[in-house]
């Protein structure tokens, strides 16, 4: 077993079992941390494709900026543990088998189309964040300018849901 | 070299951890943080997708991927905070009224 599949290994079992917690968890900060937890280790699995400024971006916009978000509303709300109700466990016994199921053609489907992709070339190559730049700055150029007209429209959406009422 | 469909299997995983989540939590905010879970198994896949054809064009749609996600939990959070003040309450079964 060489080094990279050990990684893969032990960030994997990270994440798997951040987001069990995410489920377990009844208090929503402790749901919010363990998000956290699998960000980190999704950012830790960028970096072992490769793709350095995905894993730098995962960092910083994720697991910094919209985490601190999330955590900064379960504060300004004061959330506590969440109660449980007959329709929360009708929810269990209909949905969990569903799910399950859905993963598990999910990860058939994935499984079969190895063929396909490994048909490709595969030189290992790491991505260059030059290269990315130029990508993201001349093909995808109008998506990018969009994206910052959606910033624009979900800022003034905040501005507006979330100011006080009769001032706004 | 990590073979590719370990990363696609995990990202399976947590896509469906993500639903089980998004059924199961009573809290808004939880099943709110569902969804930002099941975007980060899409990305996980788009990034491995990247790697294995060796072109860049699946890390550029991750980057898109996480502006929508910033824009989207600003303006839900927003939104959550909106029901919190009409109804004083996070449990979804309590917000069950189209009017105020």
């Amino acid at each position: 077993m060489n080094a990279p599949l050990i990684i893969f290994f032990v960030l994997a079992a990270m994440a798997v079992v951040g987001a069990l917690s995410l489920i377990i968890q009844r208090h929503p900060i402790h749901s919010a941390l363990s998000l956290i937890v699998v960000m980190v280790a999704l950012a830790g699995l960028y970096l072992l494709m490769g793709a350095e400024f995905v894993a730098a971006v995962q960092l910083i916009v994720y697991g910094g900026a919209i985490m601190v978000l999330f955590v900064f509303v379960i504060m300004l709300l004061n959330a506590g543990v969440e109660e449980r109700t007959n329709l929360s466990k009708i929810a269990g016994f209909a949905g969990v088998p569903l799910a399950v199921a859905l993963t598990g053609f999910l990860a058939a489907a994935v499984a079969r189309s190895q063929d396909t992709v490994q048909a490709a070339a595969q030189t290992g190559a790491t991505a260059p964040t030059k290269a990315l730049a130029n990508l993201l700055f001349q093909d995808f150029v109008y998506p990018f300018e969009l994206t910052s007209f959606l910033i624009l429209v979900a800022i003034l959406g905040a501005i507006v849901l979330a100011a006080p009422r009769g001032e706004s | 070299m990590v073979p590719t469909h370990y990363y696609l299997i995990l990202s399976a995983i947590l896509f469906g951890l993500g639903v089980i989540a998004f059924v199961f939590k009573r809290n808004i905010i939880t099943i709110f943080m569902s969804i930002e879970l099941m975007l980060n198994a899409v990305n996980l896949a788009f990034v491995a997708f990247s790697q294995a054809l060796n072109k860049l064009d699946g890390q550029v749609f991750v980057l898109f991927v996480i502006v929508v996600a910033a824009a989207e939990a600003t303006v839900g959070l927003g939104i959550i905070i909106m029901i919190v003040r009409n109804r004083q309450t996070l449990n979804v079964e309590r917000v069950d009224l189209l009017k105020l």
